[in-house]
C-alpha cells in the first residue's frame, strides 16, 4: 500500500473530519447499490421463493399498472388526506399549548399528569375503542393519527419552549419589554425553529400511525392496498405500497427541510 | 439623572441541608450620576445577583435598591444591561435589534431607525446592519448588545462581564471602544468583571467585593486622565492600585477556598 493510500484512509478513519462529497456520494450509492444487488440475486438467483419476495421488474410492473389504472394515485390521496388532517389538527393544538406548558409553570402543572400519562398509552390500543366510538371512516383514521401524535408533539413543544434562554427574556425586559411583548416577540420566534424540526420528526411517526390505522379497518389508502395485496397474495403490491410511503415520507421530510432554510435563515448552524 | 443607591441588600438562597446560603450580606453603595463604576470580585461573589437585583430581574431578601430616589421593584427600560453572552435576538438583524427596544414604544418607525442606525455606526458596524447575529464574532456580538443597550436611552447601564467570553485582544478593543463611547455620552456605568485590569482601566471608581457573603471591602477611586490610552497598565500608578487590590481580593479568595473545603 502506497503512502498516499495510507494517509487517506487514515484521515477517512479519523472521527468528524470531512470528506470529499464525491466519497460521500459514492458511499451512498454503494450501500444502497449493495442492497438492490442483493435483492436481485436473492430473487433471480432462486434463493427465495417469487411469490413472497417479488423481482424487481415484478415491482416495477406492478407500479406502473397500479399507476395507469388510478388505483395508486387514488389510494396515495387518501393516506395523504388522512394524514395530513390529523397532522395539522395535531399540531394546531399541540404548538400553542406545548409552548404555553414549557413556559408558564401553571400550563405545566396542569397538563403534565394527563400528558405523561396518555404519552405511554400505544395508540394502537385505543383502536378498537376508536372504531367502536366513530366507525371506520377517515374520522376514525384521523384520530388516530391525532392521539397518535399530538401527545409525543407537546411534549416537545413544550421542552423546545423550556430551552429558550433566559438571557433573551431578562434583555427583552431590561429593553422595557412588557410581559405580552416578551411573549409575542421573544418567545414565539424565538421557538420557531424547534418547532419545525419537531414537525419534521414528529410527521415520521404519524406515517406510522396511518399505517396501522389503514391496515386494521380501512376501504382506502396505502395500508389498506397492502393488506388487500396480502390477501390475494401480491406480494408485488405490497411492495409497490411499501416504496411509495417511503418516497413520500422523504418528500415530505425535504420539504420540512427546506422550510426551515428558506423561512428561517438566522437559524442556520454556523 | 442616573443615580443608584443601594441599601442594606441582603440575598439569601434555601439550600436542601437546611442552612441559607448568604450571596450578600448588608450591602450598600451609591454610584452617582455619570459615574463609570466598577465592581471587581472572584467568581460567586454575588456580583452578579446584585447586578440582577439593581436591574429588576431578581428580588432581594432584604433592603432595596433606588434609582433617583425611587425604589426599584421590578426591570424597566431605565436601567439597561449587557449580559456576558446569548442575548442577541437570533432571528433579528443588527439593525432590528438595535430597535428592538425602541419599537416596543411604538415611536414612528422613521425615527427608530434613524436612532438605531446612529448608535450601530457608533459601535463601528454600519456595514453589518442587516447580517444576523450567527454571521457575527463574539466581539460583534458584544458591540451589537451595548448598541441596542444605548439606543433605548436608559439612565445607567448595568454591563455583567461583557466581555468575559472574548479573546483578550479582542477584549482590550473592546474596552477601549467602551470608553470612548462612555466619555462621549457621558451615561452612569455600573460594570461588573473579575479582571482587575478591566476594573482599572475602565472605572471611575472600583469596588472591590468580598467573597461569599459578598460586601464591598474596598472603594477606590481611579482618577487616571480621560481619554485613556491602552498603555495605561504599565504607569506606576496603576501598577500600585492593581497590587492594593491583588492583595485584597488574594486574601478574599482564600478565605472562600478554605470555608468551601
Amino acid at each position: 500500500m502506497s503512502a498516499a493510500m495510507a494517509s487517506h484512509i487514515d484521515r477517512i478513519l479519523t472521527p468528524r473530519r470531512e470528506i470529499s462529497p464525491v466519497l460521500g456520494s459514492g458511499a451512498g450509492l454503494a450501500v444502497a447499490g449493495t442492497i438492490f444487488l442483493g435483492w436481485c440475486a436473492a430473487t433471480y438467483g432462486g434463493l427465495v421463493d417469487t411469490t413472497f419476495c417479488p423481482p424487481p421488474h415484478k415491482v416495477a410492473t406492478a407500479f406502473w399498472r397500479t399507476l395507469m389504472d388510478g388505483s395508486l394515485a387514488k389510494n396515495a390521496w387518501s393516506s395523504l388526506v388522512v394524514i395530513n388532517l390529523g397532522f395539522f389538527l395535531s399540531s394546531l393544538i399541540a404548538i400553542p399549548l406545548g409552548i404555553m406548558m414549557g413556559s408558564f409553570r401553571i400550563v405545566q402543572a396542569a397538563l403534565e399528569p394527563v400528558v405523561n400519562f396518555t404519552r405511554y398509552l400505544p395508540v394502537t390500543s385505543m383502536i378498537p375503542l376508536l372504531i367502536l366510538w366513530i366507525g371506520i371512516g377517515i374520522e376514525e383514521k384521523i384520530a388516530v393519527i391525532f392521539i397518535g401524535t399530538f401527545f409525543q408533539q407537546i411534549v416537545m413543544f413544550a421542552d423546545v419552549s423550556a430551552q429558550v434562554p433566559n438571557e433573551l427574556f431578562n434583555a427583552a425586559y431590561t429593553l422595557g419589554a412588557k410581559k405580552r411583548q416578551v411573549v409575542l416577540r421573544v418567545l414565539l420566534p424565538a421557538t420557531l425553529p424547534g418547532v419545525i424540526d419537531t414537525l419534521r420528526v414528529t410527521m415520521g411517526w404519524a406515517w406510522t400511525y396511518l399505517v396501522v390505522a389503514e391496515l386494521v379497518a380501512s376501504s382506502s389508502g396505502l395500508g389498506y392496498m397492502s393488506m388487500q395485496a396480502m390477501r390475494g397474495l401480491h406480494a408485488d403490491l405490497i411492495f409497490v405500497a411499501i416504496l411509495v410511503i417511503g418516497l413520500l415520507g422523504l418528500v415530505t421530510d425535504q420539504i420540512f427541510k427546506w422550510i426551515k432554510i428558506v423561512a428561517l435563515p438566522w437559524a442556520r448552524q454556523r | 439623572m442616573g443615580m443608584v443607591t443601594v441599601e442594606n441588600l441582603d440575598l439569601r438562597f434555601p439550600t436542601r441541608g437546611g442552612a441559607d446560603v448568604i450571596a450578600l450580606n448588608n450591602l450598600s453603595m451609591t454610584i452617582p450620576d455619570k459615574e463609570f463604576a466598577v465592581i471587581v470580585g472572584p467568581s460567586g461573589c454575588g456580583k452578579s445577583s446584585l447586578l440582577d437585583i439593581i436591574a429588576g430581574l431578581k428580588e432581594p431578601s432584604g433592603g432595596v435598591c433606588r434609582l433617583d430616589g425611587e425604589p426599584i421593584t421590578g426591570p424597566a427600560k431605565e436601567r439597561g444591561m449587557v449580559f456576558q453572552n446569548y442575548s442577541l435576538f437570533p432571528w433579528l438583524t443588527v439593525l432590528k435589534n438595535v430597535e428592538f427596544g425602541l419599537s416596543l414604544q411604538g415611536k414612528p418607525q422613521k425615527e427608530i431607525t434613524e436612532r438605531a442606525r446612529h448608535y450601530v455606526s457608533a459601535v463601528g458596524l454600519s456595514s453589518f446592519e442587516n447580517a444576523y447575529p450567527n454571521q457575527l464574532s463574539g466581539g460583534m456580538k458584544q458591540r451589537v448588545a451595548i448598541a441596542r443597550s444605548l439606543a433605548n436611552g436608559p439612565e445607567i447601564i448595568l454591563m455583567d462581564e461583557p466581555f468575559g467570553a472574548l479573546d483578550s485582544q479582542t477584549r482590550s478593543v473592546m474596552q477601549q471602544l467602551l470608553l470612548g463611547i462612555w466619555e462621549k455620552e457621558h451615561k452612569t456605568v455600573l460594570f461588573v468583571t473579575h479582571d482587575i485590569d478591566e476594573a482599572l482601566y475602565l472605572g471611575e471608581k472600583v469596588y472591590v467585593m468580598s467573597a461569599r457573603p459578598g460586601r464591598i471591602i474596598d472603594t477606590i477611586p481611579v482618577d487616571f486622565a480621560h481619554p485613556r490610552s491602552y498603555e495605561l497598565s504599565t504607569e506606576p500608578a496603576f501598577v500600585e492600585l492593581k497590587r492594593r487590590i491583588q492583595h485584597s481580593l488574594h486574601a478574599e479568595v482564600h478565605r472562600a477556598l478554605s470555608s468551601a473545603a
